[in-house]
């Protein structure tokens, strides 16, 4: 079982790693001849990591789907409002108790409309991590992010939501100031909206702490992103007490974005550059971004009334269960 | 009021330890005292039936929503066997039973969740049940009244189950918007997906006295090296001094206390006035 992303990427760093040296040797070459043998050096390599990135990205398991969501390299919520927004204010405070910076938001000009931006944020380095809670979102995450929604609805402007945590904050203090009343208050908040509401699952999609702020009209989930009721380690750790077992679980949860779509739970799967949204995170910014428009060019022929009945009805159809009489007796004899 | 006709099979006269303080207490004693022990005190947990038997006038609780079956859209490891497994030891067809009762006369609307059922685990068909459960509160004007018993969200049927909080939410915001009263009782244990959806945004939250009530499971907890816990952590006391519950009730006076609740609440809906003697 891989650990790490790194696992399988160290060819690709090896090679991208070469190709950099070569190339700034090839840039410094005065002799016309030597530089274009050592261009096709380039080109060689180039296509031979392509082609590593090729075969080994369309054959990614749902374990090592886990391991991208999580990668420290992805980009992060941040970095699809720096790309997408070209005006934001970031709103800190919850008003209640605490500034919590695993959930950031504010309102921001995207691609020339006014939104309501909110989104887990996590941290590359170990002081940002510490600093983002590891995008583990407390209650005032949750309490800021209603605020923001709230507003947004005073404010007719659309609801954009990032999701990607590992799940929401599980310590003593988030228990003692009700970090379960905060994420269902926070769905609540979201199903009360009558603008229009997008929410992409961008790294991780970690149980109630994902789906507090992905009560949307239109879920997308990235290609490489992972959506699940429970973390694969946790899983394995319930079911076969032995969180090592992540990768079992990971298969057995259906975590991938391809089964979210395959059984309805989000409208679009949202293709990454080769290789993965961090090997070009602003090809993946522009992917995002076009989605999140298209919708709300959609949302915005709806009325608030049908915006918020849409709403409930996306979810309200979500189950997989039979129901009939014949049924009934047939599964009972 | 009777109570015991569907409860365990001890034999009057035999004797069994509580599973709290270990002291003996007399088969009969304990089904008089609604299976809260005597000396302690310590609300033992309650099958569905038990649980309709100690709350509702007797013979008003009618089961709706029967044919709903679940499936296995995961075909996760070992689920099938284990929801047939439940199903025979249970008689039940799910973690969830829905219907309609009457308290002291008042029509509600219900859904008991059972922990004898696979943790009182939530997948589709407890997310469905309670979904209409609160839904038919909202749309017949009868207060809406949900017994949580449960682990939490059912991971066997993945990201499907993830979204019954989400679906269970959206009823809630129905039965606000409807003006209807919706109470959610806590028994032990209510934990993590159902806690955190349409258990913790009632109009009015409850709680059986000692009830395991938290977000974080244990081992999921152990997973996330919590440190330093409180003693009386993730129980009904400690979220009630942390302002999270309305309302401590001892088993033997929950009746009255949602009685009153639903009459003072829902005193403006048209069925419950009706009742009004």
């Amino acid at each position: 079982m891989a650990k790490s992303w790194k696992d399988w990427e160290k060819p690709v760093l090896e090679l991208d790693e070469t190709i950099r040296k070569l190339q700034a040797i090839v840039d410094k070459e005065t002799d016309p001849e030597r530089k274009t043998e050592l261009s096709e050096r380039v080109q060689d390599y180039m296509r031979r990591r392509d082609a590593y990135l090729e075969t080994r990205y369309s054959r990614l398991g749902p374990w090592e789907k886990v391991l991208i969501a999580r990668a420290e390299t992805r980009p992060y919520t941040l970095d699809y409002i720096n790309a997408l927004c070209e005006d934001f204010v970031e709103l800190e405070g919850d008003r209640r108790f605490a500034a919590d910076h695993a959930i950031v938001g504010g309102p921001a000009l995207m691609d020339g409309r006014r939104v309501m931006v909110v989104g887990h944020q996590k941290g590359r380095n170990i002081q940002e991590r510490s600093y983002r809670n590891f995008g583990m979102a407390k209650p005032e995450g949750y309490r800021k992010a209603i605020r923001l929604f709230e507003m947004a609805e005073r404010f007719r402007m659309p609801v954009i939501t990032f999701v990607d945590t590992p799940a929401a904050d599980p310590g003593v203090e988030s228990e003692s100031r009700g970090i379960s009343e905060a994420i269902a208050a926070a769905m609540l908040s979201m199903f009360e909206l009558t603008v229009p509401t997008v929410s992409t699952v961008i790294g991780e999609g970690g149980s109630g702490g994902a789906i507090g702020i992905a009560v949307a009209n239109h879920v997308m989930m990235q290609e490489h992103a992972v959506y699940s009721v429970i973390p694969p380690e946790g899983c394995a750790a319930i079911l076969w007490r032995a969180a090592e077992k992540g990768a079992q679980a990971a298969a057995a949860l259906q975590l991938t974005s391809d089964s979210a779509l395959k059984f309805g739970l989000v409208e679009e799967v949202l293709p990454e550059p080769f290789g993965g949204a961090h090997r070009d995170p602003l090809e993946a910014a522009q992917t995002v971004g076009r989605a999140i428009m298209a919708s709300l060019e959609r949302q915005d022929k709806l009325s608030g009334a049908e915006l918020k009945a849409e709403r409930a009805a996306r979810f309200r159809r979500m189950g997989a269960y039979a129901e009939s009489a014949v049924a009934a007796v047939l599964a009972e004899s | 009021m009777p109570f015991g006709k569907a409860s365990s099979g001890v034999a009057p006269g035999a004797f069994l330890p509580c599973s709290n303080c270990r002291k003996t207490i007399f088969a009969a004693e304990f089904e008089a005292n609604l299976r809260v022990c005597p000396y302690c005190g310590h609300h033992h947990r309650l099958t569905w039936q038990q649980r309709v038997d100690v709350v509702f006038d007797e013979g008003s609780f009618v089961e709706l929503d029967t044919d709903l079956r679940s499936g296995d859209p995961l075909h996760f490891p070992d689920y099938a066997e284990k929801h047939a497994q439940a199903m025979q030891r249970t008689k039940m067809r799910d973690s969830v039973v829905s219907g309609r009762a009457t308290l002291m006369g008042m029509p509600v609307s219900t859904a008991i969740s059972d922990f004898h059922f696979m943790g009182g685990s939530m997948g589709s068909v407890a997310g469905e049940k309670i979904t209409r459960a609160i839904e038919r509160g909202a749309h017949e004007g009868i207060p809406a009244i949900v017994f949580c018993a449960s682990g939490g969200a059912r991971m066997q049927e993945g990201l499907l189950s993830l979204m019954q909080m989400a679906k269970t939410t959206a009823a809630v915001e129905a039965c606000r918007s409807a003006g209807v009263p919706y109470i959610a009782v806590f028994t032990d244990p209510t934990m993590a997906g159902v806690l955190a959806s349409y258990a913790s945004i009632a109009d009015v939250i409850v709680s059986e006295p000692r009830a395991l009530i938290g977000f974080a499971g244990a081992r999921v907890s152990k997973q996330a090296q919590v440190s330093k816990v409180p003693d009386d952590f993730q129980t009904a006391e400690f979220l009630l001094s942390h302002g999270m519950l309305d309302k401590i009730i001892e088993r033997k006076n929950l009746r009255t206390n949602l009685a009153s609740l639903c009459r003072l609440l829902g005193g403006h809906l048209a069925a419950v006035e009706a009742t009004r003697g």
